[in-house]
């Protein structure tokens, strides 16, 4: 990679987790200025488990997920840091072996799945272009594969369904398809990227309910990327909550819900919508726009917003808080004391919830 | 395909194919028909609404050295006082069936398809579109393949090289071939590579493909490089805007996320949806060539359709003009009906019904 020495992390210590990501920068140098769309992010990931991330749009989820499967255009978009993907650096791979890599050992799952799927070819030639890519086999073989993973997905009728072209589909189905196209090579790390936003809210559930079963069926790594907190709550293990391209809570997804220690995630948890209160009073939306990428604020970049900011003479506006171990094992990044935040979570967060 | 029959409720594919293509074809008719129509009203009704009469017309035809009775009879012996519903039913009788011409001293056979016959040269225009035909057709598949292929090619290159020196050198160059007429650069290529290098042939000669490839071929060369300079400039635009639209569409990350190699992704999902809206162009283009290249034609006098109309035109013979015209309208609706048929197949949204 091109990427300035300073910003590489010398390589330290072999990775423990099957996905380790470490200090992940990716930067874009645009005509406005250069643009921090992720900026020092680290998390680890093993097979068996999930991890959501969650963040309002524009925070860099999607920059995030592209950036492990190496899709970023190395001509527009400056990548440092490392991944390990089961004991290999992807950074500073060469693209052909990532290439390799992508659809075979980590596949994605996209938001909207009637743009993602080229009009022009049937899903069946699209799913077994994915298998024959990766795998010496004959087209009919590949067919019956393609068959079966339709099947596999839910897809009545698979052996017809498999020559209709993606707008013979719907939206759930559509999903589904692209479900089965990523999990053509069985993949130990999948990436979906808001699988459920552009679907209605009973096709929502069933493919959660698919990924959950497909996820334990498959054993692999799944990052889970939504804005919509009651995703993650219903599916990962571990979540990762992301503002202005850094994490800034991360932990086991039961003690984020439940004692969740960043005013972000408060923020988050107090916007997200619950079928027991009325439509107006339970959506309680973050005040404020999300910060610039190109010159964030100085110091902690939620401060602009934060309600909490400057408390008892906290430094929010000078010092950009660490993210550093909190208690009952996740991790945050705050200048509030510990104290002081788990006091504010009973007393004013949780009975609002 | 393994497809086990038809779905019920819907009917199977080669039937709406069937029923499909029954319906372009009674369409091309009519369209044939009704551009009939408006062909003999404009060389028939026309000039007598704007105060000719059939006396004038039938000047016309015999030559303006004839005397004011022998011009009278003329026109009644040609029909000219019919109705003329009476002689547009004629004049399609005879393309189907042939006519006979009564010109006094010898009644002049015209056999079927009689397009018409020229009073001037006493013979019927038919077998002379046929004659000419082959120059015609020979400059325009010549010439539509070097363009297709080179402004694809250019398109794509100069598209996936956004900004680069070659796109911008072949936009640049494609904007003056463009912008140059056909008698200009052909005259340009006439002097250089003809009269001043001695390469090319200087034009005027036409070798039929069957009796000498090489020199059919050698006689072309002049004329195929200038007519295709001027369209591939047009489709290496029409490309390059095109592949950038498809490039950016999310259908081509899904290809690299299945691991396809680059060329594929572009190859296979890029070009196909910037391709679609060529084939239109194409087939209207080639058909619209073949009535007659007139540009090109006269600058090399080649001895095509479109210089044989330029000749009827000078010599004011309107039954040669009119068979020319009535053969280029019968190209483009049989163009049209090719590019839907093609369309259908290319782009499987386009319900066929
Ligand atoms: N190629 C690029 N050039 C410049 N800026 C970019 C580029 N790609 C993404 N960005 C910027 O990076 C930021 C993060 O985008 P990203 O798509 O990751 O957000 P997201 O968290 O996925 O949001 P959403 O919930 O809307 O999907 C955005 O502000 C976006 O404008
Ligand atoms: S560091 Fe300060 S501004 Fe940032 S979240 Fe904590 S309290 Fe708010
Ligand atoms: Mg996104």
């Amino acid at each position: 990679m091109t990427a300035p020495a300073e910003l590489t992390v010398a390589p330290g210590a072999p990775p423990e987790a099957y996905l380790e990501v470490r200090d992940l920068r990716i930067h874009f140098p645009t005509d406005d200025g250069l643009v921090r769309s992720v900026d020092g992010l680290s998390f680890q990931l093993d097979r068996g488990r999930t991890l959501g991330i969650v963040g309002e749009s524009g925070s860099g989820k999607s920059v995030t997920s592209l950036g492990i499967l190496g899709l970023h255009n190395r001509r527009n978009a400056r990548v440092s840091g490392q991944i390990w993907l089961d004991g290999q650096e992807l950074v500073g791979a060469s693209p052909e072996t990532v290439r390799r890599l992508r659809g075979k050992t980590m596949a994605m799952i996209f938001q909207d799945p009637l743009s993602a799927l080229n009009p022009y070819y049937t899903v069946g030639d699209q799913i077994i272009e994915a298998y024959r890519i990766h795998h010496q086999v004959s087209k009919p073989a590949a067919r019956r594969h393609a068959i079966d993973l339709l099947d596999r997905v839910g897809i009545p009728q698979p052996a017809r369904r498999v020559d209709d072209y993606p707008h013979q589909f719907s939206g759930g189905m559509r999903q589904r398809a692209m479900i089965a196209m990523s999990l053509s090579c069985d993949p130990e790390l999948l990436i979906a990227d808001e699988p459920t936003t552009a679907l209605d809210v009973t096709v929502q559930a069933q493919i959660l309910d698919l990924m959950r079963d497909l996820q334990e069926e498959f054993n692999s790594a799944l990052i889970l990327i939504t804005h919509d907190l009651g995703v993650v709550a219903e599916l990962a293990d571990d979540v990762l909550v992301m503002y202005g391209g850094r994490c800034v809570e991360q932990g086991a997804a039961e003690t984020v819900f439940n004692a969740a220690q960043h005013p972000y995630t408060w923020g988050l948890l107090g916007s997200m919508p619950r079928l027991d209160r009325d439509v107006r009073t339970r959506l309680l939306p973050i005040q404020g726009t999300p910060p610039s990428l190109i010159t964030p604020p100085p110091g902690c970049v939620f401060h602009p917003r934060c309600p909490y900011a400057e408390r008892d003479g906290i430094p929010c506006r000078t010092e950009v808080p660490e993210l550093v171990p909190a208690e009952s094992g996740h991790q945050v990044a705050c200048h509030l004391p510990p104290a002081q935040r788990r006091e504010i979570f009973t007393a004013e967060i949780a009975p609002k919830l | 395909m393994a497809g086990p029959g038809p779905r019920p409720g819907r009917p199977s594919r080669p039937d709406i194919v069937v029923t499909y293509l029954g319906r372009r074809l009674i369409g091309a008719v009519l369209m044939l028909l009704v551009v009939s129509m408006v062909t003999f009203a404009i060389f028939f009704v026309v000039p007598l609404v704007a105060g000719g009469s059939s006396e004038n017309l039938a000047a016309r035809y015999v030559g303006r050295t004839a005397g004011s009775e022998e011009v009278a009879d003329t026109a009644e012996r040609l029909g000219f006082n019919d109705p003329l519903p009476v002689q547009y039913g004629r004049w399609l009788k005879g393309i189907v069936a042939g006519d006979e011409y009564d010109l006094g001293p010898s009644v002049e056979r015209c056999p079927a398809p009689c397009f018409g016959y020229s009073f001037i040269n006493r013979s019927p225009v038919w077998p002379e579109l046929l004659d000419r035909l082959p120059v015609t057709l020979s400059l325009v598949v010549g010439a539509a393949t070097i363009w297709l292929l080179a402004g694809v090619s250019i398109g794509v290159l100069s598209a996936l090289r956004r900004g680069s020196v070659f796109d911008r050198a072949a936009m640049g160059v494609a904007l003056g071939g463009v912008s140059l007429p056909i008698f200009f650069t052909g005259l340009l290529s006439l002097v250089i590579f003809s009269y001043g290098l001695g390469w090319t042939a200087p034009g005027s000669s036409f070798t039929p493909l069957l009796e000498n490839p090489a020199q059919w071929a050698y006689n072309l060369i002049l004329p195929w490089v200038t007519l295709a300079f001027l369209f591939a400039a047009i489709y290496a635009r029409l490309t390059r805007a095109g592949m950038l639209e498809t490039m950016s569409e999310d259908y081509i990350r899904t290809a690299r996320a299945k691991g396809l190699p680059e060329r594929r992704v572009v190859m296979k999902h890029g070009l196909r949806g910037a391709l679609t809206p060529i084939v239109t162009i194409f087939g209207l283009d080639v058909s619209l060539l073949m009535g007659g290249a007139v540009l090109t034609e006269s600058t090399f006098s080649l001895p095509g359709l479109g210089k044989y109309a330029i000749d009827a035109i000078t010599t004011n013979d309107l039954p040669k003009v009119m068979g020319v015209t009535m053969l280029t309208a019968f190209f483009v609706v049989f163009a049209n009906l090719i590019v839907d048929i093609v369309y259908g197949v290319v782009d499987p949204r386009v319900r066929l019904g």
